[in-house]
């Protein structure tokens, strides 16, 4: 077998790391330190609360890392850790809480989309602007927690519906049923905002 | 069949995941030819799901991997 250590993958690391070499758990972390912080301050609203969640479910990853088995991706394995330890602290906080993780039932009727007549795409550049890094947070933050963590799941943290559906412990058609919601909760609420926020600069300037 | 809009707005979040029945995308597919208004709700919404999902919407907090990697190096000593 050819040892060649610029292919070593994961799943080697990790069997390193369990092994005892322990220092290769940080180079194994770092590529999904802004996921996970990202994943935990949209359900907590707030940095120290955040940062703090995120470290404890990188530690918790670490003492449990003899337990990850490799059917899973170890980022789908590190999210779901992540928001556990998100949804315990918020029931610390009862403050915060349960009445945003519980708001709206599976029976609300549907959403119903802003009507545009037309759409032109924001293009990534926009997100250089604060204003719009900070729109998309607040519609986020605005979203019930079921809906922010389906939507967090799935089409931010990009985990599979049924890899969503077993992070969260409800069923696919329940995964697929929030998603719908919570997409079409953030059309409703970002598509006015971003289409206002095209004419401010000119995103083509030789048009 | 002939769908309206209220029911397209239904099947959005299904077509971007491409997981419809071959009859339902097809009824959606012939109605966006048609409706500007489901085409923008579908494009907006599109867009939408792209701009949240890049990296740079949340920032991580400065020194937030020095503190974190401090953190793992006390419980790596820990239990040394």
């Amino acid at each position: 077998m050819v040892d060649n250590p610029q292919v070593v993958d994961e799943a080697q690391i990790i069997s390193a790391i369990v092994r005892g070499e322990t220092h290769l758990f940080h180079d194994l972390i770092r590529p999904h330190e802004r996921s996970v912080y990202g994943m935990v301050f949209s359900l907590l609203q707030n940095e120290a609360d955040a940062e703090d969640a995120a470290q404890e479910a990188f530690l918790k990853a670490f003492r449990n890392l003899s337990k990850f088995r490799a059917e899973s991706k170890f980022s789908t394995w590190l999210i779901s850790i992540a928001l556990n330890e998100a949804r315990s602290k918020l029931r610390q906080k009862k403050a915060m809480k349960i009445e945003s993780l519980d708001a709206g039932s599976e029976e609300d009727g549907h959403v119903s989309p802003a009507i545009l007549r037309d759409w032109r795409e924001v293009p990534y550049e926009a997100l250089e602007r604060k204003e719009v890094r900070q729109m998309i947070q607040l519609a986020l933050a605005d979203l019930p927690g079921i809906y922010r963590e389906i939507f967090l799941l799935r089409d931010v943290e990009e985990l599979s519906v049924n890899e969503s559906a077993e992070a969260l412990g409800i069923s696919v058609a329940s995964v697929k049923v929030r998603l719908h919601r919570a997409r079409m909760m953030l059309q409703k609420t970002l598509a006015p905002q971003l289409k206002q926020v095209n004419p401010k600069r000119r995103w083509f300037p030789w048009l | 069949m002939v769908i309206d809009c209220k029911h397209v707005w239904e099947y959005i979040s299904g077509y971007l995941d491409n997981n419809l029945e071959a009859s339902e995308r097809n009824e959606v597919q012939k109605h966006l030819e048609h409706c500007e208004i489901c085409s923008a709700i579908l494009d907006s919404t599109r867009n939408i799901l792209i701009l949240t999902a890049d990296e740079r919407v949340f920032e991580l907090p400065l020194g937030f991997s020095e503190r974190l990697h401090a953190r793992l190096d006390e419980e790596m000593q820990r239990i040394a």
